[in-house]
């Protein structure tokens, strides 16, 4: 069968490689000194994704990315790869959203692209770890959901069979379409960026990346499908309520920068005398038996 | 109305430790909101074999749905529960194991009821809140305390206006213990039918399968752990060695795990187990912030490391500077040498 999938990809702040600046002396996140990458995760989601448009021919896939203007790139990193178009939800509206508004979000925009099979996510977020948005999508679209996959083995007369992990553990289901899957970072990893395709959509953008006066305005013309699709909150008929900070339950009460106490610590070197001492010392406290 | 509730997980009918580490935790919130403390399980063949589990951790009141289809655990017929019992019963707080299924079954609820959930928190606690925003005060809101940013700093999340407020915690972060005060201990089995609609049965579970866990690392009380300085998986033998003769269990840091030295399920830290143990001996670990995490309330930290400036021999109660090579068959040579 054909499948119409939805990728769900956040571009994200590298926090894996966290450096001495990468926090202010006031202890808030310099977001500035971390590189934006394509989820992790999301990646591996995208893998399934394309994997399931080789097994059924003429299905398509298209990225969903909320974020400022420049999350453009992650929709051109999964044309890279071979999705087949993307959807930027950017507006000043979504921002300050948390995992509730950020699902409202997503799921209008679903709605709108309307008639979809699959909608694949990420676990979680690297940024945020919470692992939430994905069955809050699901919750909003009244959709199924299976998270946790590792792989999405085939989907078959409406029904996709899912293999899952689960704790200590794993298991097999079955699921009826409609679907919101989230996938694992441990499920395969995501095939390289192809070069033809990376020729083909170099210059795709979105319409508010572009500067005013833009050279490749007649290529663009010319091309129409190197212009991204970009929606305002009142594009996907949004209520204003549900979205971003208005729309979230939870606040940030406040952030603090982890200080560990430091303690009074003995040294000892590795001689024998050093370490059969501390031992002597830890057994007549009782304090190893 | 507005009491705390805490879901409790089951594998067949065995109730989960994290939800009973959340039933001690959810006691005391209670205690100090002065509510009472109810708890609600799900599962098929449960009536008798879960109550016992479960109300000694101080449960004022216990719902159990035992029904056709409710284990293994699927989302929807779980969602149902919990939605509709908390339409009726209007709690304020709402616990969960930030698990597989408390990670799949928490954002679901607390979407359907338009209410913030708070993922992995490390602390709990009650506190007021002034909104600096609205100029609203509030009382005694429940503080949902948890790393962000890939560890590095911690944030102190609230839900002000919607209810429950809902938070999911790791296994080992809370430590349970039964409770001596007096509690109710009334349980319920209200009818499954009249919670879950005959739709929500839509996934079908195939094959289940499920491992008793390999080690009791949680619970130990010596935990020997490598970290990349133990430079391979044969380093990594060494640590078992010490481990048995000191009747410990071996943990290990992310670096160790994906290096292959060890299995995941032995992680320690912010994204593996916490552990409290009376004895942490750090063998090659440098200590990065995610690590300490899971391992700082330990009684007593011992840390072997070539290099005598590792950020972990700062919080160290013993610093041995020296290989592990060296220093680790020392351990056990004057152990076996001096015990008894
Ligand atoms: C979101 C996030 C979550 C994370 N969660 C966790 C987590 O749960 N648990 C965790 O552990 N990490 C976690 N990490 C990773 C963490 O930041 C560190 O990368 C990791 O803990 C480092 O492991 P290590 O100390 O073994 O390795 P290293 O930092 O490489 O340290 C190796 C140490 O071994 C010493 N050494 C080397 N050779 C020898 C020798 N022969 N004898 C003695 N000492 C020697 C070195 O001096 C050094 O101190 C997380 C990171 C992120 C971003
Ligand atoms: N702003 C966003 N845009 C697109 N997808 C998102 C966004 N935020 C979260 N997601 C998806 O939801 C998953 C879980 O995110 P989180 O709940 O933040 O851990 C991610 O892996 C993404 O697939």
């Amino acid at each position: 069968m054909t499948l119409k999938i939805v990728v769900l990809a956040k571009q994200v702040p590298d926090t894996r490689h966290v450096g001495k600046d990468a926090m202010t002396a006031e202890g808030t996140v310099n977001r500035a000194a971390l590189p934006a990458i394509f989820n992790p995760d999301d990646l591996n989601a995208l893998e399934q994704a394309l994997r399931l448009k080789e097994q059924n021919p003429g299905s398509t896939v298209s990225i969903l990315t909320m974020g400022p203007p420049r999350a453009g790139e992650i929709i051109r990193q999964g044309l890279f790869r071979g999705a087949d178009d993307g959807f930027l939800l950017t507006d000043r509206l979504f921002a300050g959203a948390d995992t509730l508004a950020t699902s409202y979000a997503l799921a209008t925009a679903i709605k709108k692209i309307g008639g979809v099979d699959l909608v694949l996510g990420g676990r979680q977020a690297i940024d945020g770890d919470t692992a939430q948005v994905g069955p809050q999508v699901a919750e909003k679209l009244g959709m199924t959901q299976v998270t946790y996959a590792q792989e999405i083995l085939k989907v078959e007369d409406g029904k996709a069979t899912i293999r899952r992990a689960i704790d200590g553990g794993v298991e097999t289901v079955e699921a009826p379409l409609p679907l919101v899957v989230t996938v694992n970072g441990t499920a395969a990893p995501c095939r390289p960026q192809n070069v033809k395709l990376v020729m083909k959509y170099k210059y795709a953008t979105c319409p508010s990346e572009r500067p005013a006066d833009d050279p490749r305005a007649s290529l663009y013309a010319e091309r129409p499908y190197l212009t991204l699709t970009q929606w305002s909150v009142a594009d996907v008929d949004g209520d204003p309520a549900q979205c971003g900070f208005a729309g979230s339950p939870t606040r940030v009460k406040s952030v603090q920068n982890i200080v560990f106490q430091a303690k009074e610590s003995k040294t000892l070197t590795a001689s024998d005398a050093d370490v059969e001492g501390l031992i002597r010392e830890l057994i007549s406290e009782k304090i190893i038996g | 109305m507005n009491n705390v509730f805490v879901y409790c997980e089951i594998e067949g009918t065995v109730v989960a430790e994290v939800s009973q580490e959340l039933l001690t935790k959810g006691r005391k919130l209670a205690d100090r909101l002065g509510v009472e403390l109810h708890a609600v399980v799900a599962g098929t063949g449960i009536k008798g074999a879960v109550e016992s589990q479960i109300l000694p951790y101080g449960v004022d009141k216990l719902f159990v749905f035992d029904g056709k289809d409710l284990f293994p655990y699927t989302s929807a017929p779980h969602t149902d529960i919990l939605v509709n019992l908390f339409k009726e019963e209007q709690p304020q707080i709402c616990l969960m194991g930030a698990t597989v299924i408390g990670r799949d079954l928490g954002p679901r609820v607390s979407s359907s009821l338009t209410s913030g959930l708070t993922a992995d928190c490390t602390q709990l606690e009650i506190g007021d809140f002034d909104d600096v925003k609205t100029g609203k005060s509030y009382k005694d809101l429940l503080y949902q305390i948890r790393p962000a940013f890939g560890g590095n700093i911690v944030a102190t999340i609230v839900n002000p206006d919607h209810r429950p407020q809902m938070a999911t915690v790791r296994s080992g972060v809370m430590q349970k213990a039964t409770y001596a005060g007096s509690y109710r201990g009334e349980v319920v089995y209200p009818e499954v039918s009249q919670y879950v609609s005959p739709e929500a049965y839509v996934v079908k579970v195939l094959d289940h399968h499920v491992e008793a866990a390999k080690h009791n690392l949680k619970g130990a009380s010596i935990v020997v752990s490598g970290g990349y300085g133990m430079g391979s998986k044969e380093g990594f033998d060494m640590l078992f060695d010490l481990a048995k003769v000191l009747h410990a269990e071996v943990g290990a840091s992310r670096a160790a795990v994906d290096a292959g030295f060890c299995d995941a399920d032995r992680q320690v830290g912010q994204t593996g187990v916490t552990v409290h143990p009376k004895v942490y001996i750090a063998c090659g670990i440098s200590g990065q912030i995610q690590h300490i995490a899971g391992m700082q309330d330990s009684s007593i930290i011992i840390s072997v490391n070539s290099d005598p400036d590792a950020p972990i021999n700062k919080i160290a109660d013993y610093v041995i500077v020296g290989t592990v090579e060296e220093v680790i068959p020392k351990l056990i040579k004057y152990y076996r040498k001096n015990s008894k």
